[in-house]
């Protein structure tokens, strides 16, 4: 068995004209928890969308678990999929099915688990998140933290040997975000999984992170564990880790002499 | 007058440019909705193993819509027999007003105007949901998790339409046959034994009825396929949404009354 259970080798990805990865190398290894970093608009979303095989490389290639995503047809991708769990940014809810029955969505299509085991398991699932007394609550009555939560009982309802994370801290508050934080943490290393955490939050990410990949104008700029990443001097890592207003990334969107643009003849 | 003819010249290659641009994702469109017609009919396994997932829909898209398309039939019925009592009086022939209600809605306002509302009500519902899922990231889950949508949200959706429309036509017939009884017979005094005689005298089982069924089964086809392709193509924002909402509506209904004039044709020269 390789150390490595996902692996993304010289990866180049673009559409209409614009190349928004460059030569993209990167390695997860099976039982860590792996952030990948960056700011808004730079890919990372994309990057988890290339290892589930939603789109394909432009060049080069994401292998998961030894097989190149790419190169499966419907059925291996599917076969790929199934173990993979993936928790999308704002949970990504079934909204006309209850907590319940979200959770035991990928149990009833992907097995043949009689109704009598499903109902343990998904409560047993959904008690890991702290929401086994919600299971009958709809989407529409949970907040913002508890669809995350209940997303993430789906995410790993099949015991995935991946758990990916698109920005899972994203608008909630410090209770959410500190529980969502330790359920990740918790959860990889109960199932023995490796996690893959696409993320701007920089306090909650390096509290459970094993490994950081730093993504920027389509390359990745920097990487390390969180505490070489704090030491950081590289500019543009520094300025990240800091929330610096200036620096690398600029404060201002191009454009053109701010004087020159206010005192020329009024056009829109 | 050379900067005249440039300016002219200019403009019409814009135009130009703007009709093959529009003619291209026109067509692009239609390969798009004929790729998911194809993909909607392999994947339909799931929809009859698992019925209660077709049954829920048919719910949704069929017994929700049975409201206004009994209460339209109604009225549908009601203002044909007054119209067509108007007319028949001149010549002597009221008691041939069961035939043309029957007639009427059993060869054209049956189907066509049953699909106009199942347009109007399911379709839009159909499609605005799908756009939604979509939006919302639900149908990038399901494929996430190895569910395959077209086989899971299209398919069952599909076959309820295709269900649901000739047996909410065949309603709207019946209903609007009941409407125009109403007004022809206790209100205006027509004959009650020419009334039911004369239909049954003159209404065919295969040219007349199963003609009408085979309509709003084909329209059933043509409008739950436009609504669930606006939905899955819909672009994955709030005015893409309602874009497609509208688009569903218009290229429904123009569709269903287009179909309406070929089966027509085709009906009457076989």
């Amino acid at each position: 068995m390789k150390s490595n259970i996902v692996e993304i080798d010289n990866l180049s990805f673009g559409y209409k004209g614009r190349l928004l990865h460059k030569n993209i190398n990167m390695a997860f290894p099976r039982g860590k928890v792996i952030a990948i970093m960056g700011g808004s608009g730079s890919g990372k979303t994309t990057l988890l969308r290339l290892i589930g095989g939603q789109i394909r490389p432009t060049r080069g290639q994401v292998r998961v678990d030894g097989k190149v995503v790419h190169e499966q047809n419907r059925d291996g991708i599917y076969a790929l999929r199934r173990t993979m769990g993936m928790l999308f940014q704002h949970g990504a809810l079934f909204t006309d099915l209850s907590v319940f029955d979200n959770v035991a969505f990928p149990m009833r299509e992907l097995t043949d688990l009689p109704e009598v085991m499903i109902r343990d398991l998904v409560l047993m699932k959904l008690n890991a998140v702290g929401l086994r007394g919600a299971h009958q609550l709809m989407p529409t009555e949970l907040s913002g933290g508890m669809a995350r939560r209940v997303a993430l009982a789906r995410a790993v309802a099949l015991d995935p040997n991946i758990i990916m994370y698109d920005e899972p801290f994203a608008g909630l508050d410090p209770i959410s975000m500190g529980v969502i934080c330790d359920l990740i943490r918790s959860l990889n290393d109960a199932l023995g999984a490796t996690s893959i955490i696409v993320s701007h939050d920089v306090k909650e990410t390096f509290l459970i992170a094993d490994y950081v990949y730093f993504v920027a104008n389509g390359e990745v700029t920097a990487e390390g564990t969180p505490e070489d990443l704090m030491q950081s001097t590289m500019p543009f890592v520094h300025q990240f880790v800091h929330g610096e207003k200036d620096g690398p990334v600029p404060f201002h969107y191009p454009a053109a002499n701010y004087q020159k643009e206010l005192f020329a003849p009024k056009s829109r | 007058m050379q900067i005249i003819y440039t300016v002219l010249l200019a403009n019409i290659a814009r135009l130009l440019r703007g009709f093959g641009a529009r003619m291209i994702t026109r067509i692009w469109r239609l390969g798009a909705a004929s790729r998911l017609f194809f993909l909607t009919i392999f994947y339909s396994g799931e929809s009859f193993r698992r019925f209660h997932l077709t049954l829920r829909e048919i719910y949704f898209t069929g017994v929700m819509s049975l409201l206004i398309i009994i209460v339209s039939a109604f009225f549908v019925g009601m203002v044909l027999a007054l119209q067509g009592y108007n007319t028949l009086q001149k010549y002597g022939s009221s008691e041939a007003i069961g035939v043309l209600v029957a007639l009427s809605l059993v060869r054209e306002l049956g189907p066509v105007v049953t699909a106009l509302l199942f347009a109007g009500r399911a379709g839009t519902a159909i499609t605005a949901e799908i756009g939604l899922m979509k939006t919302t990231e639900q149908l990038s889950a399901m494929e996430m998790m190895a569910v395959n949508p077209i086989a899971r949200v299209v398919a069952p959706r599909f076959w309820a339409g295709v269900i649901s429309m000739p047996i909410l036509a065949t309603l709207f017939s019946m209903v609007g046959v009941l409407g125009g009884y109403l007004v022809a017979v206790p209100l205006i005094g027509v004959d009650d034994g020419a009334f039911w005689s004369q239909m049954q005298a003159n209404v065919d089982v295969r040219d007349d009825i199963i003609n009408g069924v085979i309509k709003s089964l084909v329209f059933g086809v043509a409008c739950t396929m436009i609504a669930l392709f606006e939905g899955f193509d819909a672009p994955p924002t709030a005015e893409g949404v309602s874009h497609a909402t509208t688009r569903t509506v218009v290229i429904s209904s123009l569709t269903v009354l287009g179909l309406d004039f070929v089966l027509t044709s085709f009906m009457i020269v076989v």
